[in-house]
């Protein structure tokens, strides 16, 4: 059987605007955005989006694009990881690439991004070398944090991609500090601080609402809703619809399908663009599906049936949707996915023996990178000892 | 030399730097419109202004996270905890994600913010506003932690850490706010991670930080005077980086130990000096290193005892006079 999920309401993504007028109740306008209307019968109507529309063709192929670069790097990193290559927690982002993709296509100079644990297709998203990336799960030297923040800690802060972070929720007060310091520093943009559904229920992402809210800060908070905060779905984890929360500080809040790259795009636009211009905080919830374990660890055989996961597969892979989503533009033809899809292998192979042959960190290592002062020893001002033994 | 409380002298350093750097920007509870639960903060926000002096809701986790959010674009944030005791509820936001951002990007993102407020007993306030918890943060690679003693080093230190691009977690006393001292005029700056001889002496070492430095040099006063023991006062300052030497060095000269201490016994800051000078000194030690410290339990409310279960100037007395024997 399968479970009840939430996004079979969510076939509309709807946007909700506190009112502006102090006399009305918090209670946010139950508006659905209509959708723009279509050309065909069943056509996509956020194809017509404006943010959607003014795609060039390359655009659009580079999208689809860094899906399937996603999926192939993340499959590839299983393989390694079922052959013991990789160490620790491995959680996969296989069916949410839309969500990571659709989302940081839309950055400007001065928008920046956060996320938790499940940060491998952030990263690719923001333009991270799959090498470096691939190289950290393998605890080499060469990876992106040097070996030493493995799977959870992806960062890179040249791209405005503050992490990779292990905590639940833990992550979401630094977004909004992220969207503090833009408006603190006078510039135009946002901070998107992306958390999974089982985050909503952390104290510190309500604490950091209140600020956002309160501060006028331009964050916006995303819920990418798998269903599942590890093995607890949410029916048995969270009151109420997990947006909604964003009413009880008068924030705007939104939601949309996660399976549909135009869909995100689209929602997302309007309330990154409200938070670039207006300084106004939201919160989107995205729904979406990991096929996946919560990690490589979950047998996953305990809490959803093998028939929901296929369900998903065959009608909601949101790199399946946006496929024929673009052949039915005619911008992909079977040759062209096929091209993809092998180089999108072959990367995925190249960033594994670039692992492989990578170094490993030394012990010496161990001790780098700890502290700014001991890195650039010849501007340390401290004195006394950093390191003990 | 001009003559201020420690308040002040923390008040001065947030101004000089509020008005040398622009990204310095002090937030935290009260701070702002009501001038300062402890006053410290008195008079910046009509100075500076709202952009720059923060009030922030009773939010640690939220607040503090948000400051080391926004170090991480280059502000650099003083928040203010109203006591350090509040750390337990943004534990997560220090001690995870402040003390470890730097390592696990591969050093390559800085965490350029100060955390400050009260840590000590002695206030009758009950166990949970009372802690000092020096050791733990310490026991956090990636921080810093610092616990000045003095007005001019309240100020220097200050200083100091707002400078600094790690973490640093700065440990006041409420006991001493008020307390006045000499404070250099004009640029006063005290690097991190240098101890400094409060009292030099020849028959004893006590080795301490905090408040402890006043009682230590009280009770030296009377050693000197009733018992003729001369004793040397090292005021560690900053617990990290540690001044070790400075330490070592006395030991060398007065050939024993008290270690004084506002923690609680187990695996205090004294514990880790103790293990470092019986490693680094064995063979100047004419005898155990002491240690006197916070009598093992919660604080107890009750005014007159909780003068007992902390360290005093009569505790440190008895401590030396057992040191010396």
């Amino acid at each position: 059987m399968i479970s009840p999920r939430a996004d079979k309401h969510f076939t509309v993504s709807k946007i909700h605007r506190p009112s502006v007028s102090k006399k009305t109740t918090a209670t946010a306008e139950k508006k659905a955005v209509s959708p723009a209307p279509s050309k065909a019968k069943g056509a996509n109507p956020h194809a017509q989006a404006p943010i959607n529309a003014k795609l060039t063709r390359d655009a659009k192929i580079e999208l689809h694009r860094k899906m399937v670069r996603i999926r192939r790097f993340e499959e590839r990193s299983l393989r390694a990881y079922q052959a013991k290559k990789i160490g620790g927690f491995l959680h996969l982002y296989i069916g949410q690439e839309a969500v990571a993709v659709g989302c940081c296509s839309l950055m400007g100079k001065h928008d920046h991004v956060i996320t938790a644990y499940r940060d491998h297709g952030h990263a690719i998203a923001v333009g991270m070398d799959t090498k470096p990336l691939m190289a950290e799960l393998y605890g080499k030297a060469t990876g992106c944090s040097k070996g030493k923040g493995g799977s959870m800690h992806y960062f890179d802060p040249t791209r405005n991609f503050w992490g990779g972070h292990g905590i639940v929720g833990g992550q979401i007060p630094l977004g909004v500090g992220l969207a503090y310091g833009v408006k603190y520093q006078g510039h135009k943009g946002a901070a998107m601080a992306f958390m999974g559904d089982g985050a909503v229920n952390q104290g510190a992402v309500h604490e950091a609402y209140n600020l956002a809210a309160l501060w006028s800060l331009p964050c916006v908070f995303v819920i990418e809703n798998n269903g599942y905060s590890m093995g607890t779905s949410q029916a048995r984890s969270s009151a109420g619809e997990l947006a909604k929360r964003a009413e009880g500080y008068h924030m705007a809040w939104g939601q949309c399908s996660g399976h549909d790259l135009y869909e995100v795009r689209a929602t997302m636009d309007k309330f990154l663009t409200e938070a670039r211009e207006k300084h106004k905080p939201a919160v989107v919830e995205i729904v979406t599906y990991r096929y996946r374990g919560h990690s490589v660890a979950d047998p996953d055989n305990t809490y959803r049936s093998k028939q929901e996961i296929e369900e998903y597969r065959k009608t909601k892979d949101p790199i399946q949707v946006f496929q024929n989503q673009l052949l039915s533009e005619g911008v992909l033809d079977e040759a062209l996915i096929e091209k993809i899809d092998t180089e999108a292998r072959a990367e995925a192979d190249t960033a594994a023996d670039f692992s492989e042959a990578s170094p490993f960190p030394t012990p010496d290592d161990i001790q780098k990178d700890v502290y700014w002062e001991t890195d650039n020893p010849s501007e340390r001002k401290s004195q006394g000892r950093l390191f003990f033994d | 030399m001009p003559q201020f409380t420690y308040r002040e002298a923390i008040r001065h350093a947030l101004a000089e730097e509020l008005t040398r750097d622009k990204n310095v920007v002090v937030m935290g509870e009260e701070v702002a419109q009501f001038n300062g639960a402890y006053k410290v903060t008195e008079g910046l926000l009509a100075k500076f202004g709202p952009n720059r002096i923060v009030d922030t809701p009773i939010s640690e986790a939220g607040f503090i996270g948000m400051g080391i959010g926004a170090s991480m674009l280059g502000v650099r944030p003083v928040m203010e905890l109203m006591f350090w005791s509040f750390y337990s509820v943004a534990f997560d936001q220090i001690l995870n994600n402040a003390a470890n951002v730097r390592y696990m990007s591969g050093g390559q993102i800085n965490c350029p913010i100060v955390i400050r407020g009260p840590a000590n007993g002695g206030t009758n306030v009950g166990a949970t506003h009372s802690h000092t918890p020096e050791n733990v943060l310490a026991n956090h690679p990636g921080v810093k932690v610092v616990v000045p003693a003095t007005a001019a080093d309240a100020k220097g230190l200050l200083k100091s850490a707002i400078r600094d691009n790690d973490p640093v977690f700065f440990l006041e006393n409420t006991l001493l706010y008020g307390e006045k001292g000499e404070v250099p005029e004009g640029e006063h700056i005290v690097p991190l991670g240098l101890a400094d001889v409060k009292r030099e002496g020849t028959d004893l070492t006590i080795v301490t930080y905090g408040r402890c430095v006043l009682h230590s040099l009280a009770a030296a006063s009377i050693l000197e005077k009733e018992h003729d023991i001369s004793v040397e006062v090292v005021d560690l300052r900053t617990i990290r980086p540690l001044d070790i030497d400075t330490v070592l060095k006395s030991v060398a000269k007065t050939h024993r130990v008290l270690i004084v201490e506002e923690q609680k016994p187990f695996a205090s800051v004294g514990s880790q000096l103790a293990y470092m000078i019986q490693r680094e000194a064995f063979d100047e030690l004419d005898g155990p290193i002491h240690r006197l410290a916070t009598i093992d339990a919660p604080a107890i409310y009750s005014p007159p005892v909780e003068t007992e279960q902390l360290p005093n100037p009569q505790r440190v007395l008895k401590a030396a006079l057992a040191a010396v024997a």
